[in-house]
């Protein structure tokens, strides 16, 4: 795309607020909901962060360092998607200039972000013609994917690619537990997360050690976080063996999930308002004594809903009441509580995304066709009033742009818009401290480096 | 086990292990003859341990398994051979399993395993002597760490069902990278990047070692198998390791076979009448949801390919079903590339194998996913349903379910086979394409061949 047709592309859209001076400013300004391929010139013209995402990619190997690895960001896989649905894999660029010339070029629907292959991945097939199999993946950030339509058996207020405020909670609790084990069990410190765009949520862990990580390694984290929900042929739900939670699990439990269930979704999903959704939970209780007593109490005070009192919360202390009475001598039945709240609450990740180096992720910053949202980080720090209702889209961002007017440098017509704060977030609380550890690390196994050296020469 | 105060004040004691950590090749003047005897007992001892890990055995039972194999095929009437016998049969071994990724695959896994179980039943001395011998930079911990992580501990312990008393040992604190089957499990303890093993998990860091280590080993091997060993030793190993490669490999089920060779318009038919419950259960789903996960792709995927369907069929195959549920468009932008990456059109060009029962066995389906073993993995009341749909009758269903609940699942396959198909499987099922070779040599007519 030339410089000419994204100029023309701004026109079009600037004429309609000369035309009509006299008019409400906003009305002026108003640019039609939606996505197409003339806003997303505009976006990637004026918007998207390609400094900041070439500095986080290059990993501080763009320094002037004498341990920096030139090569590095342009061993790095990019794909796009085009705006026909045409797919192109194994994209490199060597600079920010190249990068940033590119998108704007082919303007992508889609950016993903693959592994840092042993080559420059465009060149891969002239390696492979060599036959020793050099082309393989060296580094990749270790990676998790939220998507909600992995929990539609416990929302009952969308399914599918919906979300509203009632369910996104769930991807809330998902970033606290997995950042809060990240961090604190595997000691990882540059994570970013990010909006997907429309129902789900992306983590980036980016430490040295994490790039690093074998398959099996990524596996074994991945299973770490795992807790079985029982595949669709299976009977029970949730097992949790054992005389005690696992400390990660017991933190979770005890910390977010347990009180997240019990204080919101339990009436926000309303979990046991009627018969059907009461029988998945009485399932999942394996003493008929107990259940039958449960459903009697239940389908009697059906119609006696003059109680003010929530019903869900009142069914679920009668159902806690009865599992935890000092009657129970069964362990399996006291652990029932935990299991239907890990059920309802726990994470559900995307095994198959962290377990292996070459899956592809989509970029922070690319806006979701669907919604025409963009893909901002999240504060994990924050996660609660992230709302993804109001996050913002292409047409708003580029409403907002016309409003400030023409002129001024890139800098400040971000600024203007409401992606600004989201842009300088990513740059204070994800790229600086990220560039700050990459080159402390880089200092350090060079001078270790230098000392092994040293050693070898007064041998 | 001893207690971290006593342990850390008393010398190392004075043992040396008996098992080899096959790190450097043998000098050893050995008759010709007795490096095709020896690397046959070794693999009657990888073939046993593969059996007993396709029937899914507990640690316990693996131990007394690989302490019997080891028994009866490896002793040497010399005493002063046996540990010889160990090792050249090892890097026999080597040379017959380095040449292909399956195969290096394969026996690094049987090797991890046989390490692991002589490792578990050494004296608690030996295995620490061996433990130096990897020469790992990681300290056993503090008294005053230890006393800081002692509840964590507990918990862990607790979770794992095990006795409380176990707390009470020697733990070492390493980076969480190096014991990965301790972290998959959350058998461990992990705070900031630092894994707690006890000693008794000891064995878990030194099989990721054994393991890393052979398997550069293995690539450097093939290396200079097809450089210089191959030519230098045509007269003497070469046709050695030749013969043990066509004649011990056991049957490769990952190339189609003549009886295997189908087509999209009968593939409804053979799936019905030759598919293994775990395919059959995936083909439908497929053909209900227009969907499969990604599990259920592989597991079908790679079983079809297996079977003889062709590349360009089994896009079109994929395709057909995909297109319903996403589009074609998604289709071919989403799913195509990791059908042609599975047939080795795409990325590092591996050629990958269709899933063994082993495999297959030891999959974790999760919400949504249909693949797995039926067996292990469905419901008795679902497994019951998918049984008499496939017209077992109730007298063998019986069998069946005996063998599950015994978890003996490939047997209750077997028993299933041999239902349907009224007549018998002497050599049992391992392998899903197996089955369906097995049914195909049954079902079509035998004036096949003779034409
Ligand atoms: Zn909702």
């Amino acid at each position: 795309m030339t410089r000419e047709e994204v100029e023309h592309a701004k026109d079009d859209m600037l004429i309609d607020g000369c035309e009509a001076q006299a008019l409400d400013l906003k009305q002026a300004n108003a640019v039609p909901d939606g996505f197409n391929v003339n806003y997303l010139k505009i976006y990637y013209g004026k918007l998207f962060p390609y400094y900041e995402i070439f500095k986080w990619m290059s990993y501080g190997n763009d320094g002037k360092h004498p341990a920096c690895d030139q090569s590095y960001l342009g061993r790095r896989e990019f794909s796009f998607t085009l705006e026909n649905d045409i797919y192109v894999r194994f994209q490199s660029f060597s600079s920010a200039s190249e990068l940033e010339n590119s998108i704007k070029e082919k303007c992508p629907f889609k950016i993903d972000i693959g592994p840092v292959y042993s080559v420059d991945p465009a060149k891969r097939h002239a390696y492979e013609q060599t036959g020793n199999n050099v082309f393989t993946p060296v580094e990749r950030e270790l990676i998790f994917d939220i998507d909600m339509t992995d929990y539609d058996d416990v929302r009952y207020c969308c399914s599918g690619a919906d979300v509203c405020l009632d369910c996104w909670p769930l991807m809330t609790v998902a970033i606290k537990v997995i950042d809060t084990a990240l961090r604190d069990d595997f000691g990882f410190n540059n994570i970013l997360w990010v909006f997907s765009g429309r129902r789900g949520v992306h983590c980036w862990v980016c430490d040295g050690k994490a790039r690093r990580l074998t398959n099996e390694q990524r596996a074994a984290i991945a299973e770490y976080f795992r807790v079985d929900m029982g595949g669709e042929n299976s009977q029970k739900k949730v097992v949790l063996g054992g005389h005690a939670l696992h400390p990660f699990l017991g933190r979770s439990y005890t910390e977010v999930l347990k009180s997240f269930f019990e204080e919101r979704l339990l009436s926000s999903q309303k979990i046991l308002s009627t018969e059907e959704r009461f029988e998945k939970i009485l399932d999942m209780i394996p003493d008929e004594s107990i259940t039958s007593d449960l459903r009697g109490r239940w389908q009697e005070n059906r119609r006696s809903s003059t109680n003010k009192e929530d019903i869900n919360v009142v069914r679920w202390e009668q159902l806690k009441h009865i599992l935890q009475s000092s009657k129970q001598k069964d362990k399996g039945l006291r652990r029932c509580v935990e299991e239907i709240v890990f059920y309802y609450t726990y994470p559900r990740l995307d095994m198959e995304v962290s377990k292996h180096m070459n899956h592809l992720l989509k970029a922070p910053f690319c806006v979701h066709p669907k919604t025409g949202r963009v893909c901002v980080p999240i504060d994990p720090n924050c996660c609660d009033e992230f709302d993804p209702t109001t996050v913002p889209t292409l047409s708003q961002l580029l409403e907002e742009l016309n409003r400030s007017g023409v002129g001024g440098d890139g800098e400040t017509e971000l600024d203007q818009t409401s992606l600004g704060e989201s842009v300088r977030f990513f740059r204070s609380a994800f790229v600086q401290p990220l560039l700050k550890s990459c080159k402390e690390e880089m200092e350090s196994s060079y001078n270790a480096k230098l000392q092994q050296k040293k050693n070898s020469i007064t041998w | 086990m001893e207690i971290v105060r006593s342990q850390r004040k008393s010398p190392l004691p004075i043992v040396v292990s008996t098992i080899p950590l096959y790190r450097s090749t043998p000098e050893l003047e050995v008759r010709l003859e007795d490096f095709e005897l020896f690397a046959v007992d070794r693999l009657r001892v990888l073939q046993g341990i593969s059996h007993g890990l396709s029937r899914a055995k507990k640690p316990e039972e693996m131990e007394k398994l690989v302490s019997d194999l080891w028994k009866a095929h490896m002793r040497h009437p010399l005493a002063s051979e046996v540990i010889n016998k160990d090792i050249i049969s090892h890097f026999v071994l080597r040379l017959v399993y380095c040449r292909t990724e399956d195969l290096r695959k394969w026996f690094l896994a049987m090797e991890s395993t046989l390490f692991r179980y002589r490792f578990r039943s050494e004296s608690f001395e030996a295995q620490r002597a061996l433990l130096a011998e990897f020469d790992l930079p990681y300290k056993a911990v503090s008294i005053a760490e230890f006393e800081s992580v002692k509840e964590k501990l507990l918990q862990v312990a607790r979770s794992l069902g095990q006795p409380q008393t176990s707390v009470d040992v020697l733990f070492y604190k390493v980076p969480f990278e190096e014991v990965p089957e301790l972290v998959a499990g959350r058998r461990v303890y992990i705070q900031k990047g630092h894994a707690y093993i006890a000693m008794n998990q000891v064995v878990s860091l030194v099989v990721t070692q054994f393991r890393s280590h052979l398997s550069k080993a293995l690539i450097l091997t093939n290396r200079k198998w097809t450089s210089t060993i191959r030519e230098q030793e045509k007269d003497r190993l070469t046709p050695i390791v030749e013969a043990l490669s066509t004649s011990y490999l056991g049957p490769d089920c990952s190339q189609p076979k003549e009886y295997a060779e189908i087509s999209l318009k009968d593939i409804d038919q053979v799936a019905k009448r030759s598919f293994p419950l775990c395919m059959h259960h995936l083909f439908e789903k497929l053909r209900e949801d227009h969907h499969l996960k990604y599990g259920g792709r592989m597991q079908l995927g790679l079983f079809l390919k297996g079977v003889g369907l062709k590349l360009d069929d089994a896009l079109a195959f994929w395709k057909a079903e995909f297109s319903i549920k996403v589009g074609p468009e998604r289709f071919d932008k989403e799913y195509a590339y990791s059908i042609r990456h599975s047939f080795g059109k795409e990325g590092k060009r591996v050629d990958y194998t269709p899933y063994s029962c082993q495999k297959v066995i030891s999959s974790t389906p999760g919400v949504g996913d249909h693949h797995g073993c039926p067996y292990r993995h469905f419901s008795e009341e679902n497994l019951r349903a998918s049984l008499s749909k496939m017209g077992v009758s109730n007298r063998a269903m019986e069998d069946v379910m005996e063998k599950v609940r015994n978890k003996h699942y490939q047997l209750a396959c077997t028993l299933t086979f041999e239902a349907i198909h009224g007549s018998s499987c002497d050599s049992g099922i391992n392998h899903p394409n197996q089955y369906f070779a097995e049914s195909r040599k049954i079902l079509l007519p035998k004036n096949n061949s003779a034409a």
